[in-house]
């Protein structure tokens, strides 16, 4: 079966650095951190007291306060995100067939603010479960895929991937796959999280995952620099329509890369360590260069994972180095977590938006924060550490590894 | 001289003036959870005015309406009576008769 060609025709981006695409843009193109001290939540007790928030955000400015209320914040940052792609796909909606247009997003955890809420005011009564109705749609990770779809009455495929950090390139490989093999047209994609709570906050530092440079947030997500101490948490959304290329064409619209290949893989190792060798990234790397038909020499730019985490980083490099060889020295690489923090579910996402928008504007974003690099990572990578640069991208990767040893990586090509 | 005492306090709570809702207060109460929650005008919220084919209500909101009157008012509506609470009205009698 001759397999269909896959483009992206809108995007839309709630970060921690820019609430829509081009101020997320600026942000990434100047370098700008999005970590500040945690206003969610009293977080003085708490070994971490920072995170990447968003900044400005009213969610009644997107969405009518009766209908939010009934939406974990998860799902309101999929819907301000996905409107926004939508609405740059310029889609006329009457003509496009709905039945025909798929929702796959996705979310590493799902509704954790709503069933913390919920347990929280539980356990301050007697034992009588008052639960609120709304409990359980709200807090389930497919209610977003399930919100865009009834706002949008998109009715094709609908469902929420969920394998941690790598939730959304997962998502964005089965949106992929749907398209090109002809069973729909348009596939709106991506990912979101809202884990600045005190259960993941309060998790991820029991298991002394994140950093904890109280005295310093703003450089605290520092990728490849000697001193890191671990990811920072943030929170947000990006979208992708992915289309079918003929399709894209005959409505004229603007295309902004073609996606070429999607790679996963398992590390079978450890439920939270990464392999000692990278060896499952290695392997994700390597089955996206094969489904993209792609010689390793062709890619030009990696959105690395790159969390910040003392074990995580180092593997990751290495895995590049294996997968690409002496290519690997000739590439930009960059980590923009350093910039949003670590989305979790919501990290493909914001990072394949990341790097169409490195294609778009041949710019790549940089690491920023990394003041010395860690010696025992390869000096003479490039790892575009702490300003961004002008060069020519045709091809960029983009990986995602998530807790249970997921990895998964997408490539998109310039058109 | 103990059992003196808290009969005593027990007097001034049943008479403390903050406890006896006045029917009054009951119905702007309920009036107000309901465009809370639901979203709609005060001008809508007729007694005549049904929860889901006036005011837009399905059925789990209905379900969380009846669960801020219990809250609202300290009062366990059983399942059996919370299905004849079909309207503002209905809602306003039941609570009259039966808040605390």
């Amino acid at each position: 079966m001759e397999l269909k060609r896959v483009v992206v025709t809108g995007l839309g981006a709630l970060t921690p650095i820019g609430n829509t695409v081009s101020e997320y843009w600026e942000g990434l193109s100047t370098g700008k951190s999005g970590c500040g001290p945690i206003t969610k939540f009293d977080a003085e007790k708490f070994r971490t007291r920072f995170a990447c928030e968003l900044k400005n955000f009213s969610v009644e400015e997107f969405i009518p306060r009766q209908e939010a209320r009934k939406m974990d914040p998860f799902t309101q940052y999929a819907i301000v995100a996905s409107d926004e792609a939508i609405k740059d796909a310029g889609f006329d909606m009457e003509a496009i067939n709905k039945n025909k247009v798929g929702v796959i997003w996705g979310s590493g955890i799902g509704g954790l603010k709503t069933f913390e809420d919920e347990m929280i005011y539980f356990g301050k009564g007697d034992g009588t479960p008052k639960i609120n109705p709304f409990f359980i749609p709200k807090m389930i990770a497919d209610s977003s895929s399930g919100q865009i779809s009834i706002r949008n009455g998109f009715r094709g495929p609908n469902y929420v991937t969920v394998s941690a950090c790598s939730s959304a390139n997962n998502a964005i490989i089965d949106a992929f796959n749907y398209i090109r093999t002809g069973r729909i047209n348009i596939c709106v994609t991506g990912g979101s999280e809202a884990p600045v709570t005190i259960a993941s906050v309060g998790g991820f530092t029991a298991m002394r995952a994140m950093s904890e440079r109280n005295d310093d947030p703003a450089t605290a997500s520092r990728p490849y620099d000697v001193n890191r101490d671990g990811f920072v948490v943030g929170e947000g959304a990006g979208a992708l329509i992915l289309e079918e290329y003929e399709h894209a064409k005959a409505r004229g619209a603007k295309i902004y890369a073609e996606l070429i290949g999607g790679g996963f893989s398992s590390d079978a190792y450890h439920i939270t360590a990464p392999h000692p060798e990278g060896y499952g990234a290695l392997l994700s790397m390597i089955d996206a260069l094969e489904d993209a038909q792609i010689k390793p020499e062709e890619v030009d730019y990696i959105n690395t994972h790159g969390t910040s985490t003392p074990i995580g980083d180092p593997q990751e490099l290495k895995a590049i180095l294996d997968c690409f060889g002496e290519h690997a020295y000739k590439m930009s690489i960059s980590s923009t977590k350093s910039m949003t923090g670590h989305l979790l579910g919501g990290a493909g996402a914001v990072e394949a938006v990341a790097s169409i928008l490195a294609i778009q504007h041949q710019f790549v974003p940089p690491t920023i924060n990394c003041k010395d690099l860690d010696p025992a990572i390869d000096q003479n990578l490039d790892l575009t550490l702490n300003q961004g640069k002008a060069r020519k991208i045709n091809v960029a990767l983009s990986n995602g590894f998530g807790f249970g040893g997921h990895n998964a990586t997408v490539i998109f090509r310039k058109v | 001289m103990f059992d003196n005492l808290s009969f005593n306090s027990n007097l001034c709570i049943v008479f403390e003036p903050q406890n006896i809702l006045e029917m009054a207060d009951i119905a702007e109460k309920v009036k107000s959870i309901i465009v809370e929650k639901l979203g709609v005008e005060a001008s809508e919220v007729t007694p005549e005015a049904s929860f889901t084919n006036d005011l837009g209500a399905d059925s789990l909101d209905t379900v969380e309406l009846i669960m801020e009157f219990e809250k609202e008012f300290n009062v366990s509506i059983p399942d059996d009576q919370a299905e004849n609470i079909q309207t503002v009205g209905q809602a306003i009698t039941y609570l009259e008769e039966n808040a605390k």
